[in-house]
């Protein structure tokens, strides 16, 4: 089984606190007001782990870790 | 049976047509089920709400989800400033909606239909409530209605349910989408009343219906609501609205979610959801917008930017934040005329706002935009200080 992930925001949760971004700069930017631009595609091995603190540390809840779609695709 | 016309029928200004006469004219309701789902998927109906979503394979899906428990709401939000249809169709043909509704609710085996009906609609509110006391007791029985905020989001699928599970008519995230996961979690097809509407006669009938309601609006002699046959050119469409009451610059087609198109090649278009589609334009809630010349569309842009800045529900940042920034950019070019910064910002927050709402207006209003500034890419680029001039 495959252990891609992808990172997804709930845009009405988010608040634009910034810390994912802070986190996790190789993957997540943030835009003209202070919300976070996911970088398209699925985690690379390397950052999985901070992209969890990312997802663990966002204090509103807004940032999870979602099983990328392209591989439950090629899983079927 | 030939095929028929939604408006057919009495004197539409007599308003609402009665049960007695409906049944008069079209005969019994239909049974709903399986085979009514497979002939809306062959008949190819989509959305007339503005998404254009194909009708079979939605409520195949809320079928596949309902277990019994599904709700249909049949969606007059109607928030788009300019069109009249579904409000016309409402107060003049109320039971041809609630037909589609009861077929709806057949079809994916629902507990419920709620009537969701914008606020300010008065007519279409009174005739929809009568229709409904006209009804049996057991129709009766599965249907609510709901006055609806309005406001331009009002109308989206998971804002209604928002509006029925909490009393709060704004989107909320998705997926999963309403289809799935909608009213107290149940599986829930909302559907436009003029859908709901074509849904009644393809049933009857067992053809695909012709017709599409559009609403002619701004710079012609006759504005309003129109049935026209399918592939009618906008030019016809706009000549039996009375004609442009002034030269024409420009045609915004399916409202403010729609695209802009030069007059000269707007006449041509064929008023049909496929055809658009193909073009890479849409019907999107039927509305032609004639845009005159004497009318600067640089400030005609800038104050629909605006207003529907002024309509995100104010949830998502990037909507918020981002589209009050483009409608200000829009207005400053307007106002104070070109500026090279401005252009630029424009182009990089359409891109920054470009889907990253829970909801699709953000998306909307930057496919809004980015389809004037193409299309009035000289204005916007060479604009006046409009208060320099006293016009």
């Amino acid at each position: 089984m495959s252990k891609r992930f992808e990172l997804v925001v709930d845009r009405i949760k988010c608040d634009g606190r910034g810390l994912c971004a802070e986190i996790l700069p190789e993957m997540i930017r943030l835009d003209s007001w202070g919300y976070p631009i996911i970088a398209p595609g699925t985690i690379p091995e390397h950052l999985v782990g901070l992209a969890q603190r990312a997802v663990d540390d966002c204090p509103v809840l807004a940032i999870a870790l979602r099983r990328a779609e392209v591989q439950r695709q090629k899983e079927r | 049976m030939s095929r028929l016309r939604l408006l057919a029928g009495p004197d539409l200004s007599i308003g609402a047509e009665r049960l007695a006469s409906h049944h008069g004219r079209l005969g019994p309701l239909p049974k709903g089920g399986h085979s009514l789902v497979d002939l809306l998927v062959r008949t190819e109906l989509t959305g007339r709400g503005g998404a254009g979503f194909p009708v079979g394979l939605k409520w195949r899906a809320v079928a596949a989800a309902s277990r019994g428990s599904a709700v249909v709401i049949v969606n007059g939000a109607e928030g788009e400033p300019h069109s009249k249809k579904d409000r016309l169709l409402m107060s003049s043909r109320p039971h041809l909606i609630l037909d589609g509704a009861l077929l709806a609710a057949a079809s994916v085996h629902a507990r419920e239909i709620v009537l969701y009906i914008g606020e300010g609609h008065h007519a279409a509110l009174r005739s929809m409530t009568k229709a409904v006391g006209e009804r049996n007791a057991g129709e009766r029985r599965l249907i609510r209605i709901v006055a609806a905020p309005g406001r331009y989001v009002a109308g989206d699928s998971s804002a209604t349910v928002h509006l029925v599970d909490a009393g709060i008519a704004t989107p909320t995230t998705t997926p999963p989408p309403t289809r799935e996961r909608g009213v107290g979690g149940a599986a829930t097809l909302v559907q436009n009343v003029e859908t709901l509407a074509h849904v009644a006669l393809i049933a009857r009938t067992g053809a695909a219906t012709d017709t599409v309601l559009v609403t002619v609006a701004g710079a012609v002699r006759t504005p309003g609501v129109l049935e026209v046959n399918a592939g009618t050119p906008v030019g016809e469409a706009v000549q039996l609205a009375g004609g442009p009451s002034e030269p024409v610059r420009a045609l915004l087609l399916g409202g403010y979610f729609g695209r802009w198109v030069e007059a000269a090649e707007a006449w041509s278009l064929p008023i049909d959801p496929q055809a658009l589609r193909a073009r890479g334009l849409s019907l999107g809630c039927g509305v032609l917008g004639v845009l005159p010349v004497s009318q600067c569309p640089v400030c005609e842009v800038a104050g629909i930017m605006r207003y529907l800045a002024s309509e995100s529900s104010a949830q998502c940042g990037p909507c918020f934040f981002g589209l009050r920034a483009l409608a200000d950019a829009c207005t400053r070019i307007a106002e104070r005329g070109t500026d090279a910064g401005d252009l630029q910002r424009l182009q990089r927050w359409s891109a920054e706002v470009q889907g990253r709402g829970a909801c699709k207006h953000p998306d909307g209003v930057v496919m809004f935009l980015q389809s004037a500034m193409k299309t009035f890419g000289d204005e916007f680029t060479h604009h006046p200080a409009h208060l320099r001039k006293s016009a």
